[in-house]
């Protein structure tokens, strides 16, 4: 090795320094996990978890089935809560506030945390209900503001030009991609902090995948986002940063230019390129 | 590095390899391009010189396939991480590839023309310099086949000497013409040849580099030694 390519080098043997362009250009963190661990009665889902969703970015988690991304996501609005057996250790914080704490208020708690699942789940009402429904549960809204409020979800859910002429018809109606903007306008209508999206366009045809990724675009700019997703190129596109998970563990997080182009460590690349074995 | 495991697609697998065949190919022609021009000088040898200019279109017709092949892996595969730097790398390395086939040709070229010349002055520093430049040239397309960082350091580093021995090369050769304007012919020929394996030099330095980055997915360094003072060099008749 010559003279020039040592002094180049820093500390950690990279040239220009990997770990210092792996936190560029990422906001200050809306939800911190730290040594978080899960288990499914005796099954140990998540080992160890560390890491910072930044706020009104995307975060995009992937890895093998099985490699615990989802059960994060199920960790993040206290879902398993619904089922005995299961639980959370370590902290999950927003704001100072560890919500996976006993004592946290599960329906405020996921007025802040919304979540989209991978099958467009529509309530069997009307489109207008189904946006209200929500709300409902959370504010009591005069008629006109409520039909403010819906508007205003199905504008920011890229749906409003589609179902301004049918509010009051089922929305079960709906296509499956508008059925699924639905849900996410939704989720929008009780305005949370962060969107939980689990696998969204996995039962979608490409236009309306791509159409739901647009809007994740929008979206961002006023949500922070975490995306679990099984398409690749759907991380590469839509999300900030990356991160890998395999058997319960964070093998890496990097910005998502990073993750695709110089991963560090040889799992992630393995699984990215296709090739694990 | 060590060997990736195999992807799951057995296919993608055949076509990097195919990839990177047809990049060694294309460095084992313009590594003898650039022997049988170095030849051409020092022997005067014009079949040598033929034989380096009629390599040229088969290097050429292997960057157009790499160039086709490279396109057709990025919108068929999108490949990302260690294979999209690979086959990005795989684009960059054929065109510095092909650049080095046209110096050697347009050396070899050259060569010819000098055949008529008597030159009563000695060829070792050009002799010294084409060889320096042909090991270089072997070791970064030795390390294209086997992915060696380490060898493309080594070439990266090693240029500064080229460029030396060319500066020493051109005030040598300016030195002639003004002892004797019937030089100028010649050496205005040997300046260009000189230039030629200096810029091969160089194009075999992209190489490293790029292979570099390929393989580890980080970049050499900006600030690579380099030293070729003759760009500022003026020379001017004495009084």
């Amino acid at each position: 090795m010559s003279e020039t390519v040592s002094q180049a080098r820093d500390q950690q043997g990279n040239f220009g320094g990997i770990q210092a362009r792996a936190t560029a250009n990422l906001n200050q963190p809306r939800i911190a996990i730290r040594d978080l661990d899960f288990f499914y009665g005796g099954n140990q889902a998540l080992k160890q978890i560390n890491l910072d969703f930044p706020d009104r970015q995307v975060t995009g988690m992937i890895g093998p089935s099985g490699c615990g991304k989802s059960t994060l996501l199920r960790v993040l609005n206290r879902m398993y809560d619904l089922y005995p057996g299961q639980r959370a250790t370590g902290q999950v914080l927003m704001d100072e506030d560890n919500i996976i704490a006993p004592d946290v208020d599960l329906n405020a708690l996921r007025a802040r945390i919304g979540m989209v699942f991978q099958r467009p789940t529509p309530f069997p009402m009307t489109v207008y209900e189904n946006i209200a429904f929500g709300v409902k549960l959370h504010e009591k809204l005069p008629k006109a503001e409520m039909d403010d409020r819906v508007e205003w979800s199905l504008t920011r859910g890229a749906l409003w030009a589609e179902v301004k002429d049918r509010l009051h018809t089922s929305a079960m109606g709906l296509s499956g991609g508008q059925q699924q903007r639905l849900c996410i306008a939704r989720t929008i209508a009780v305005r949370p902090e962060v969107i939980l999206l689990d696998e969204p366009t996995s039962a979608l045809d490409p236009i309306s995948t791509l159409k739901i990724e647009e809007l994740i675009d929008e979206l961002k700019n006023d949500f922070t986002i975490a995306i679990v997703t099984h398409n690749m190129q759907q991380a590469a596109r839509c999300a900030d940063q990356v991160a890998f998970f395999y058997l319960g563990e964070m093998v890496e997080v990097a910005p998502a230019a990073q993750m695709f182009t110089a991963p560090r460590e040889r799992r992630t690349q393995e699984y990215i390129t296709g090739r694990f074995g | 590095m060590p060997e990736s495991p195999e992807h799951v697609v057995k296919s993608y697998d055949q076509e990097l390899k195919r990839l990177r065949n047809m990049m060694t190919q294309m460095g084992g022609i313009v590594e003898s391009q650039v022997a049988l021009a170095a030849e051409a000088i020092m022997h005067r040898d014009p079949a040598a010189a033929t034989r380096a200019v009629e390599e040229d279109p088969k290097v050429d017709a292997l960057e157009r396939e790499v160039e086709k092949f490279v396109i057709r892996l990025l919108a068929l595969r999108q490949p990302v991480a260690s294979d999209l730097r690979q086959i990005v790398a795989s684009l960059k390395i054929t065109g510095d590839l092909e650049r080095i086939g046209d110096y050697a040709a347009n050396v070899a070229k050259r060569s010819i023309v000098l055949a008529e010349f008597a030159m009563p002055y000695s060829l070792a520093g050009l002799a010294h310099m084409a060889h320096l430049v042909q090991a270089q040239l072997k070791l970064i397309i030795d390390a294209l086949g086997d992915n060696d960082t380490d060898k493309a350091i080594e070439v990266w580093r090693s240029d500064q000497v080229v460029d030396d021995i060319y500066n020493a090369i051109f005030r040598e050769l300016i030195t002639y013409m003004m002892e004797d304007p019937r030089n100028i012919t010649p050496c205005t020929h040997l300046l260009f040849i000189a230039k030629n394996l200096e810029r091969i030099g160089d194009h075999a330095t992209n190489v490293a580099e790029n292979l570099y980055y390929a393989v580890t997915g980080e970049s050499l360094p900006d600030a690579r030694p380099k030293g070729e003072a003759s760009v500022f060099a003026v020379v001017r008749p004495r009084e």
